[in-house]
C-alpha cells in the first residue's frame, strides 16, 4: 500500500470513530480513563478493528468535560465518566440510539441537545482555528494531512513568491494575537528587508497570563499547524532557522511539538530541502523556566541565548537586531496558525471576517463566574455581551454581572455599561482595558474590584524582572498601597497616590510588562472608584470579600434554618437549630464566605 | 555612518546617526541627571532618571536618553512638565528604597522632592540596582565576579551564592563606580576586605617600603593580560614615583641627558 492509500484507508469515510477530548480540563476530569475504557470495552466486544478511538486536542467546552463525540453520527456526550462507557458502546455504537442523560441539557429547559452545532455555546462561535482540534489526534501527522494540513505550505513554497506571501498577509489585516496587535505583514516585511544572516523565525509559546490556555490548546491539540505557519513565514522572510519558546509549565505541548517536528521531518515537510525544493527550515524548541517576563520579545530572546529574561529598550526593533543580534521575527502561537488559513483561503476571504481594523477571529479562554467556561473563538468585533451571555450562558449561579477582566495582568476590568463594546484590538484599549492574548474572566457581584487590582499587582511584583526603577519600585509601592486599602488601613490620599504611581509606571517602564502593569489598577479606579472610596472612607468592602472590612451575619427574616451554613463553616462559628434563625458568632468568624456560598435563600449578608 | 537631522529642545542640529541622545544633549549644555550611566560602559537604561520626551511622526512618549539612538525624524524635549514629574517620582522611589544614600537625597532635593511619600526601607543598604558594579566588572574588567540574582523586588547584586568570590581580583572598580557608596572595600593591613561581597584578598607588599598596595590576584590578572614582564618589581606607586624622581634628579636641563636617563631607566626594567 502506498502512503496515500494507507492514510486514506485509515480515515475511511463513514468509519465509526470515538473521539475523546484530551485537553487539560478533560484530562483532569479522568478523560484519559474514559478513552482507556472505550479501548478496553471495544476490544472486549471484538469491535477494536471496526471502531477507532481517538484522543484529540481541546474541544473547548471545558465546563462540560470530559467530551466524547461519536462519528460519523456526530453525537456529543458531555461529562462522561469511565463508568458510562459501557452504556455508550451498547446503546450508541452497537445500537443506534442516544444515551439521553449524557447529552447536553439546555439550561432552564428540558431540551436535550446532542449535536455540537445545535448548542448555543458552539453555534455562536466561529471556530476557524480551533474546530480542527476535534478532528485529529495531535500525535498523527496523517490526521493533520487528512484534514488539509500542509496544503498551504505546499502552495506557498511551490507556487508563490516570498514577496507575494508577505503581500497577502499584509492585505489580510492579520495582527499579532499575543496582545500587542502589531500588523503581522508589516513585521515580516521589516524582517525580510533587514540586513543580516541567518534570520530567525520565533514562536512565542510562553502564554504567561494566569487563566489563559488558548496557545496551550493549539500547541497541544494541533502542533502541526504551528509548524506549517512558521515554515511559510520562514520562506517568506528568508529564514532557515526557527525556535518555538514554550513555557516550562507546558510539558505536554513540548512533547506534542517534538513528535510533530520529527514526523514532519520524516515526511520531508521540515528540515533540509523541504519537498525537494531549495528551501530548508529547521525548528528547535526552547523551554522557559517559570518567568512571565519571558513572554516579552526581547526577554524571550535573551532567554533563548542563555541569559536571564531581561527586556531591553526597543529603539532598535528585533526585526532589525533580535536573537543573537540578528534579524528576527517573533509571532505568537495563534498568529502563526492563522497563516496557513490565509494562504489556503486567500487574503480577501480572511479580511471579510472581523471588524474594520481587526481582521479574522480571536480565541478566548472564557473563565470565572460564567456558566460555560472553556475555549471560545469568535470573529473580531463580537460584542462582550454576546460572548458572555450567548456563548457563555451568562453569569454562574444566575448572580449579577459586575465586570469582565480581559487581557490578563496587562488588561483591565470593564463594567456592565461597557458590555456592548466590540472585542477587538482598539475598542477595548480605548476603554482602558485591552484584548490582550485572550484571557476573559467574568466577575459577579461577589468580587471585590480592589482585591482584583491587588491580585494582579502582586502577581506582577513577583514577575517583574526588576531591572527598571519604574516597574520594580512602582509596582512594589502600588502593592503596598493596595494591601493597606484592602486591609482597612488606607485613606483617601492613598487612593490618589496609587493612581499617580500607576500612571508613572505606565509611562516610565522599559517593557510591555511594566507599561501595562498598572492597567488592572487604573481601570478599576476608573470604573469602580466607589469601591475604593468605600474601603477607605466608610471602611467597608461592598462585595464582602476583604475580611478586615466585612462582617458576616444572617438575616433572620430570610433564614429558613436549613442548617447548610452550619455544615459549611470550617470553624463552627454558626449556631442554631430547627426553626431557630441561625447566628454567626463574630468572635469565631474568619470571613471565609462559605456560608454565603451555600445559603439557598441569600440570608447571609455582609456589611 | 552618516549625519541625520534631529531637534533637541527646539534646536535643530545635525549629528552622526545612532549617537546616544544623552551624549548629544549634554554636549549642547543641557542638564540631564543620570545614575546608572557611565561613559566607559554600555548604556543600561535602568534607573529611568534620564528620561526625555521623544516625538516621531504622530507619537510622543517618554524614553531614556542614554540608550536612545539618534535617527532621522526624532525630536526630543528634555524638560517638559511630564519629564520633570517622572524624574521626581523616580528619585522619590529610589529615596524610599535606599534612605541611607545621601547622594540620592541631594539629587531629590535638586529635582524638587521634599520627602518621600512611601515607607522607608532599611534592609537594602544604599543599593539602587543601577548595575554599574556588575557592568564594570563584566564589560570593562572582564572578570564577571558579580551578577544580578533573583527577580523583581527580590533582585539583588551578589557573588555566586552570596559567598566570597574566588575570581574577584580586588581591583575596587565596583567601589569606584558605585554612585551611592553602597560598595565598601577596606584595606586592613595586608588584606583587602571588600565587605559588601564578603571577599577578602591577600595583598602584595612593596619591596621598597613594605606597604601592602595591590591584591595579589589583581597583579596576577594584569600580568596575564599585559605580559609576564609587567610588574617584575613589586614596587608600590609611591615608591615608584620616588624612584623616577631620583632618576631624573641626576639629570640637568639638557634634553639629550634626559632622554638618555629615561632610556637607561627603561633599560633597568629589561
Amino acid at each position: 500500500m502506498s502512503d496515500r492509500e494507507r492514510m486514506q484507508a485509515a480515515r475511511k469515510q463513514g468509519k465509526p470513530c470515538v473521539t475523546i477530548c484530551g485537553g487539560s480540563g478533560c484530562r483532569a476530569n479522568r478523560g484519559l480513563e474514559v478513552a482507556e475504557a472505550f479501548r478496553n470495552i471495544l476490544k472486549k466486544k471484538l469491535l477494536g478493528e471496526e471502531v477507532d478511538v481517538r484522543i484529540t486536542g481541546c474541544q473547548g467546552f471545558c465546563a462540560q468535560g470530559p467530551l466524547v463525540v461519536l462519528l460519523p453520527m456526530d453525537t456529543l456526550y458531555v461529562s462522561v465518566t469511565p463508568e458510562d462507557v459501557e452504556e455508550i458502546v451498547t446503546t450508541s455504537i452497537e445500537g443506534d440510539s442516544i444515551v439521553e442523560r449524557l447529552t447536553y441539557q439546555l439550561p432552564g429547559t428540558k431540551k436535550r441537545i446532542f449535536r455540537e452545532s445545535d448548542m448555543p455555546f458552539y453555534a455562536n462561535q466561529h471556530r476557524l482555528i480551533i474546530a480542527k482540534n476535534r478532528q485529529m489526534d495531535p500525535h498523527s501527522i496523517d490526521d493533520y494531512i487528512a484534514v488539509g494540513g500542509y496544503g498551504s505550505l505546499v502552495k506557498a513554497i511551490t507556487i508563490m513568491e516570498p514577496d507575494e506571501i508577505i503581500d497577502w498577509v499584509e492585505k489580510s489585516g492579520l495582527r499579532g494575537r499575543g496582545g500587542a496587535g502589531f500588523p503581522t505583514g508589516r513585521k515580516w516585511r521589516a524582517c525580510r528587508q533587514a540586513k543580516g544572516y541567518p534570520k530567525y523565525v520565533l514562536c512565542n509559546g510562553d502564554e504567561g497570563d494566569p487563566g489563559a490556555f488558548m496557545d496551550c490548546s493549539i500547541m497541544e491539540g494541533n502542533p502541526h499547524s504551528v509548524l506549517e505557519g512558521m515554515a511559510i513565514g520562514a520562506y517568506a522572510i528568508g529564514s532557515n532557522h526557527g525556535y518555538i519558546y514554550v513555557r516550562y509549565e507546558y510539558p505536554l505541548a513540548v512533547e506534542n511539538l517534538r513528535i510533530a517536528i520529527n514526523q514532519a521531518q520524516e515526511y520531508g515537510l521540515l528540515g533540509d530541502n523541504i519537498l525537494g525544493t531549495d528551501f530548508s527550515f529547521n525548528i528547535r524548541i526552547s523551554r522557559g523556566a517559570g518567568a512571565f517576563v519571558c513572554g516579552e520579545s526581547t526577554a524571550l530572546m535573551a532567554s533563548i541565548e542563555g541569559f536571564s529574561g531581561e527586556p531591553r529598550a526597543k529603539h532598535i526593533h528585533t526585526s532589525e537586531k533580535g536573537l543573537f543580534g540578528l534579524p528576527t521575527n517573533l509571532n505568537n502561537v495563534e498568529t502563526w496558525v492563522n497563516v496557513p488559513v490565509i494562504i489556503d483561503k486567500g487574503w480577501q476571504w480572511f479580511a471579510n471576517i472581523g471588524s474594520e481594523n481587526s481582521k479574522g477571529t480571536k480565541v478566548f479562554s472564557l473563565v470565572g463566574k460564567v456558566k460555560n467556561t472553556g475555549l471560545v473563538e469568535v470573529p473580531m468585533g463580537t460584542a462582550l455581551r454576546q460572548i458572555i451571555y450567548d456563548i457563555g450562558g451568562g453569569v454562574a449561579g444566575n448572580r449579577r454581572f459586575k465586570a469582565v477582566q480581559t487581557g490578563g495582568p496587562s488588561g483591565g476590568c470593564l463594567p456592565t455599561n461597557e458590555l456592548d463594546l466590540p472585542v477587538d484590538f482598539d475598542r477595548l484599549t480605548e476603554a482602558g482595558s485591552m484584548m490582550g492574548s485572550g484571557g476573559m474572566i467574568v466577575m459577579d457581584d461577589r468580587t471585590c474590584m480592589v482585591e482584583v487590582a491587588r491580585y494582579f499587582t502582586k502577581f506582577l511584583t513577583r514577575e517583574s524582572c526588576g531591572k527598571c526603577t519604574a516597574c520594580r519600585e512602582g509596582l512594589l509601592r502600588m502593592d503596598e498601597l493596595l494591601e493597606k486599602i484592602t486591609c482597612g488601613r488606607g485613606c483617601a490620599e492613598d487612593v490618589g497616590l496609587l493612581e499617580e504611581v500607576g500612571v508613572y509606571v505606565q509611562t516610565n517602564s522599559i517593557c510591555g510588562l511594566g507599561k501595562t502593569a498598572a492597567n488592572p489598577t487604573l481601570s478599576t479606579l476608573k470604573y469602580f472608584k466607589d469601591e475604593y472610596i468605600a474601603h477607605v472612607v466608610s471602611r467597608r468592602c461592598p462585595a464582602g470579600i476583604c475580611s478586615q472590612l466585612t462582617t458576616f451575619s444572617i438575616d433572620g427574616a430570610k433564614c429558613k434554618a436549613c442548617g447548610k451554613c452550619i455544615k459549611s463553616c470550617p470553624v463552627e462559628a454558626v449556631t442554631g437549630g430547627k426553626k431557630v434563625a441561625h447566628i454567626i458568632s463574630q468572635d469565631k468568624c474568619i470571613k471565609c464566605g462559605a456560608c454565603r456560598e451555600v445559603c439557598p435563600f441569600d440570608a447571609v449578608v455582609t456589611m | 555612518m552618516g549625519l541625520v537631522k534631529t531637534i533637541i529642545d527646539v534646536k535643530e542640529i545635525e549629528v552622526e546617526r545612532d549617537r546616544w541622545a544623552l551624549d548629544v544633549a549634554r554636549e549642547m549644555g543641557i542638564y540631564i541627571p543620570t545614575l546608572c550611566h557611565h561613559p566607559a560602559l554600555q548604556p543600561y537604561g535602568a534607573c529611568r532618571l534620564c528620561v526625555v520626551e521623544v516625538t516621531k511622526g504622530k507619537g510622543t512618549w517618554l524614553a531614556t536618553s542614554c540608550d536612545l539612538p539618534i535617527r532621522e525624524g526624532l525630536s526630543i524635549r528634555t524638560n517638559t512638565p511630564e519629564v520633570i514629574k517622572s524624574r521626581k517620582m523616580t528619585i522619590e522611589l529610589l529615596w524610599a528604597r535606599a534612605p541611607a544614600a545621601e547622594c540620592i537625597q541631594r539629587l531629590a532635593k535638586e529635582l524638587g522632592v521634599e520627602k518621600p511619600r512611601f515607607s522607608l526601607r532599611d534592609d537594602l543598604g544604599r543599593c539602587i540596582l543601577c548595575g554599574l558594579c556588575v557592568r564594570v566588572c563584566n564589560e570593562l574588567i572582564g572578570v564577571s565576579a558579580l551578577s544580578f540574582t533573583m527577580r523583581g523586588v527580590e533582585r539583588k547584586v551578589k557573588t555566586p551564592f552570596d559567598r566570597a568570590s574566588d575570581i574577584c581580583i580586588g581591583c575596587n572598580a565596583c567601589v569606584a563606580v558605585c554612585p551611592t557608596g553602597h560598595v565598601v572595600s577596606v584595606d586592613k593591613g595586608a588584606v583587602r576586605d571588600i565587605e559588601t561581597w564578603k571577599t577578602k584578598l591577600e595583598m602584595v607588599r612593596c619591596e621598597v617600603c613594605g606597604r601592602a598596595y595591590m591584591p595579589v590576584k589583581e597583579l596576577e590578572y594584569l600580568q596575564a593580560k599585559l605580559g609576564e614582564q609587567t610588574f617584575l618589581e613589586k614596587v608600590c606607586p609611591m615608591c615608584r614615583k620616588s624612584q623616577t624622581v631620583a632618576c631624573l634628579e641626576d639629570v640637568t636641563a639638557n634634553k639629550e641627558d634626559i632622554e638618555c636617563a629615561v632610556s637607561e631607566y627603561r633599560g633597568m626594567k629589561n
